[in-house]
């Protein structure tokens, strides 16, 4: 186990070894005909089983996208022993098995838990897994590492009695810099640690984001709470939702709706007397304990006086430096992104053999630590840039080496029909057309990020893509809706449909028509996102439809 | 036709069924006509299948060709992954459900 990452207490360990008891328990009794699926549906949501379009499916937690290599090789572990052999990364940077058998789910948990992980809080109307920069602890651009606020939010939420059955699922997000590789603002609750004028940290809350079937950019309701009440802050933003969110339609059930339909202000008001009054109940975990979480999320011991100078007469290596590196707060040092999209391969999928590679590569490399990125990427936060080649060398070797980071090739995709029950259409074969069309003009294209979703539920984040597909059931065949304009960023924007949908041929053709107009407009320095806003929609619906 | 489809609880493999039990193949289920409520809770309180419930299917040349394209992805497997679907000789199998 890593030395850099939070590690569990007796507390944590005892929690999650008695899930796992406790769950052993509940499948005993459902298979020997104790419990009626209608009983056990709800325990096995709550421990991340889903009964999925082919078999059961198993969504493994990875609390703010961080895992050590020990953690990693137990993911391959359970590939091979329990699956068919690879995992699926998803855009919540968990981890989701798609071959599970019900009867040895106790086991996958128990294997999970002797490397302290588990599947609490990836299913149910729960405040789900925390996400967070994927770069934490190693941008350069960041203020503070901010997972320890994830992992304090973590410990507060799990099995929080009060917040258990919320009126919809809850999703919360912490970045700490003004870069948002988070999607933060698309979160019920986002949270960016900032300092005010007199230096302070303190956390600004945005509240009401989401994507789904009513995509909303949370607006910010208070730009600064201090760090030793933030806590409490949560608690009142999640107690006028429980109290308030509507719980007679599913659809109308987030807190997007609520503030929405309250509007910011008052629903800003309710959250501030309740906060008012919970400061008086004294709440907040004890500081010492965000210190105790603080003290595990220490710098590497980094080498000092190290070379930023690379070898790049390897053209493919100097590639892969310029698309899939990025700058690391220390000098020397760079952060490696490993692209789970070579071209035509399946968004966010890795064998059980690639997945032991990459903890290999953590350990000799990156000082034990990975990453999983909401883009369904892997990370290696802490490369030597002198280990940067030897480093690529093991990736090219196993299909990992693509140069294509936020390119139209690094797709977010769903499972889509292939793998979902709630999906209308297939995103996965959409996205591997798109990879082939388009890998020729990948370089030239420059920045694009194409996301797709297989239904209006938006797990492909659709609308927050430069260029964002959703698939619909027309009459019982599958079609694709365009949108373009949409970013996850600090620019945080909605995509807007272009208009008539196309079949699954049709969309790959539209999104290659649009490129080229972006080509022929694009000024110097402008990436497509920058172009469609400054030409707007109508030459490129001009370019699809005619 | 309507036919039956589930999960087996134990492994959670999508089963359809035959008249007498629950198949891998699709091509072995029977048309239940007006049975399936029967059917379906007699099966389930057994606990031979899980998550169960009757579709619309018709019979062709090739066969049971269930009417949602969302079923023939059930009943062959994933189109993107042709090894791990129920036809893994047949590189085209996945055309059957488009």
């Amino acid at each position: 186990m890593g030395d850099l990452m939070y590690k569990y207490d007796q507390y944590d360990q005892a929690m999650v070894d008695a899930r796992v008891a406790e769950f052993r328990d509940q499948v005993r009794r459902r298979l020997d005909g104790h419990l009626a699926e209608e009983a056990f549906r709800p325990l096995r949501l709550m421990n991340g089983l889903y009964l999925q379009l082919h078999a059961y499916m198993l969504r493994v937690a990875i609390p703010y996208g961080t895992l050590s290599s020990a953690q990693m090789r137990m993911l391959g572990h359970i590939a091979d022993k329990y699956d068919r052999g690879y995992g699926h990364f998803t855009t919540r940077q968990n981890i989701q098995y798609n071959w599970i058998k019900l009867e040895e789910a106790p086991d996958i948990l128990a294997d999970l838990a002797s490397v302290e992980m588990h599947a609490i809080q990836t299913s149910g109307n729960c405040i789900r897994n925390t996400t967070s920069d994927q770069y934490a602890g190693a941008a350069a651009d960041e203020l503070v590492d901010p997972r320890p606020y994830a992992e304090l939010i973590r410990q507060w939420s799990t099995f929080h009695p009060e917040f258990s059955y919320l009126p919809r699922k809850f999703k919360m997000a912490v970045i700490a810099s003004d870069t948002d590789r988070a999607a933060m603002r698309l979160h019920d609750i986002g949270i960016q640690i900032v300092r005010n004028a007199a230096g302070d940290l303190g956390a600004a809350f945005y509240v009401g984001g989401g994507m789904g079937r009513t995509p909303m950019i949370a607006p910010c309701i208070n730009s600064f709470v201090p760090l030793d009440q933030f806590i409490t802050y949560a608690e009142a933003c999640l107690r006028v939702y429980n109290r308030h969110g509507r719980r007679d339609n599913k659809y109308k059930a987030r807190i997007k709706i609520l503030v929405h339909e309250l509007g910011k202000d008052e629903y800003t008001r309710q959250v501030e007397a309740e906060f008012a009054h919970l400061l008086s109940q004294n709440i907040e975990p004890p500081l010492a304990e965000l210190e105790r979480i603080k003290a595990q999320f220490v710098d590497p011991p980094f080498e000092t006086g190290l070379s930023d100078e690379l070898d790049r007469s390897d053209p493919d290596f100097a590639l892969w430096v310029d698309n899939n590196t990025v700058a690391h707060k220390a000098p020397g040092y760079a952060v490696a992104v490993i692209s789970l999209k070579p071209v035509g391969a399946i968004p966010g999928d890795a064998s059980a053999d690639q997945i032991r590679v990459m903890a290999d590569l953590a350990e000799r490399y990156s000082f034990d630590e990975l990453r999983v990125t909401h883009a369904q990427n892997i990370v290696l936060p802490h490369v030597r840039k002198a280990d940067l080649y030897a480093l690529w060398q093991v990736l090219d070797a196993n299909g990992l080496a693509t140069a294509n980071l936020d390119q139209i090739g690094d797709i977010i995709a769903c499972p889509g029909l292939d793998y979902c029950t709630l999906a209308n259409a297939r995103s996965i074969p959409v996205a591997q057309q798109i990879s082939q069309r388009m890998a020729a003009k990948e370089q030239e294209i420059g920045e694009l990020k194409l996301k797709i979703s297989g239904c209006i539920n938006a797990c492909g984040h659709h609308h927050a893509g430069h260029i964002g597909i959703l698939g619909v059931d027309r009459k019982g065949v599958e079609n694709y809706q365009l949108l373009l304009g949409g970013s996850e960023g600090a620019d945080c924007s909605l995509g807007q449909i272009t208009g008539p949908g196309f079949d699954e041929n049709g969309i790959v053709d539209a999104v290659e028509r649009v490129t080229d107009r972006y080509l022929g407009e694009r000024q110097p320095g402008e990436r497509f996102l920058d172009t469609y806003r400054r030409i707007g929609m109508a030459p490129f619906k001009e370019a699809i439809y005619g | 036709m309507k036919i039956l489809t589930g999960n087996d609880l134990k492994s959670g493999a999508v089963t359809w069924w035959t008249g007498v039990e629950w198949s891998l193949h699709v091509e072995d289920a029977v048309d239940v006509g007006d049975n399936a409520d029967t059917v379906l809770a007699r099966e389930q309180a057994a606990r031979r299948v899980t998550g169960a419930y009757a579709i619309d299917a018709a019979r062709d040349e090739a066969g049971i060709r269930p009417a949602h394209i969302k079923e023939r992805i059930r009943a062959l497997g994933p189109t993107v992954r042709p090894d791990l679907t129920l036809k893994p000789a047949d590189p085209n199998a996945g055309q059957w459900v488009i």
